[in-house]
C-alpha cells in the first residue's frame, strides 16, 4: 500500500487572508433518501452529527456533514476513519436504496482564515457573500473562476473549500491571487 | 445575464452557474417512429422571439435538471419548475400571461 498524500501536501500562503491546504481529509459521498429515518440514523452513527437542512452544513470540529443536493450528502470524517464510517453506513442502510463511496482522494480541501475570508470567496464565486447573506453553517456549491467548488463558513473568519483534486493547484493559485496583499476591497466593512 | 432560481436546491444564481439544456417538453421519437417525426424531433426546434420554455441544469451546483420559462427578448425569467413534468404548471403559465397576454408556444398558451 503506497503512502497517501494530499494534492498540495499542506501548502499555505500568507496573504491578507491565510490560505492553507488542509492535507488528507476523509470524505464520503452519501446518496439516498435524505428524509428517511434510516439514513438520518446512519449519518448520526457515522459522523455524530445530524443531517443538515438544505444548503447547510452540520459541524463538530473537523467532522461534519454537508447538504450537496436533494439526494446527496458529503460526510466529512478523519482520513483514517473513512473505511469504518462507510462500514457503519453500510450496516445501518443494508437493504435500502443508497450509495456510500469514499471520495477522499478525489478531493482537495482548503481553509481561508482572516477577517476578509468572505471577500476572497466573493472575488472568485458568483455568490452573495455579504454579512447576513452567507454565514456560519451555510454551505454552497458553485463555481470558483472556471471550476466547480463548494464551500462553507465555519465562523465569520474561517471558510473551508472543497474542490476536485485534479484542480487543486489551480484553486490554490486562484485563492493566493485573491488574497494577495494590496488587493483588499473592504466592501463588506 | 439571466438570474435563475434552482427549484431543486433553492439557489438563486447567475447564468454561469447553470448549463442550458435546450428546448423544454420535447416529445421524443426514436426507433420505430416515422422519418418525419424523427427529423422534427432532432431538428425542428422552436426559436421564438419572446416567450420560451427551456431545460436547464444546475451544473455548478446541485447538479439537478429543471425547467425555466423566460423571455428571449427581455431576458426576464418568469419562473422555474420541476423537470418531472410534461407541461408548464398553471402557476407558471399564469405568470407568463400576466406579462404577455395572448402568448402561445407549441401547444401551450
Ligand atoms: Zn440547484
Amino acid at each position: 500500500m503506497s503512502k497517501a498524500v494530499s494534492a498540495l501536501q499542506g501548502a499555505s500562503y500568507q496573504g491578507y487572508v491565510t490560505v492553507e491546504e488542509l492535507g488528507l481529509r476523509g470524505m464520503i459521498t452519501l446518496r439516498g433518501d435524505l428524509a428517511s429515518a434510516k439514513l438520518k440514523s446512519a449519518v448520526k452513527v457515522a459522523a455524530g452529527v445530524a443531517v443538515p437542512k438544505q444548503r447547510k452544513v452540520s459541524l463538530d470540529g473537523d467532522v461534519g456533514v454537508a447538504w450537496m443536493s436533494p439526494d446527496e450528502l458529503l460526510v466529512m470524517v478523519p482520513y483514517e476513519g473513512v473505511e469504518g464510517a462507510i462500514a457503519s453506513i453500510d450496516k445501518t442502510l443494508k437493504g435500502q436504496h443508497y450509495l456510500a463511496v469514499n471520495v477522499s482522494d478525489a478531493r482537495a480541501v482548503f481553509e481561508l482564515r482572516g477577517d476578509a475570508a468572505a471577500e476572497v470567496i466573493a472575488k472568485l464565486c458568483p455568490v452573495d457573500m455579504a454579512p447576513g447573506q452567507f454565514g456560519p453553517g451555510d454551505f454552497r456549491r458553485s463555481r470558483m473562476a472556471q471550476v466547480p467548488a463548494a464551500f462553507w463558513m465555519v465562523d465569520e473568519t474561517t471558510i473551508r473549500i472543497v474542490c476536485f483534486r485534479s484542480v487543486a493547484d489551480y484553486v490554490f493559485k486562484l485563492l493566493k491571487d485573491a488574497a494577495e496583499p494590496g488587493g483588499e476591497v473592504g466592501h463588506f466593512g | 445575464m439571466l438570474i435563475l432560481e434552482c427549484p431543486c436546491c433553492g439557489v438563486v444564481g447567475e447564468e454561469t452557474e447553470f448549463a442550458g439544456g435546450g428546448e423544454a417538453h420535447l416529445k421524443r421519437f426514436g426507433p420505430g417512429s416515422s422519418e418525419e417525426n424523427f427529423h422534427d424531433y432532432l431538428f425542428a426546434k422552436e426559436n421564438p422571439k419572446g416567450v420560451h420554455f427551456e431545460r436547464w441544469r444546475h451544473a455548478n451546483g446541485c447538479g439537478k435538471w429543471f425547467h425555466a420559462a423566460r423571455n428571449t427578448v427581455t431576458l426576464e425569467v418568469y419562473g422555474t419548475y420541476s423537470a418531472q413534468t410534461y407541461e408548464p404548471p398553471q402557476e407558471i403559465k399564469d405568470k407568463v400571461s400576466a406579462k404577455v397576454p395572448g402568448w402561445s408556444w407549441r401547444e401551450f398558451a
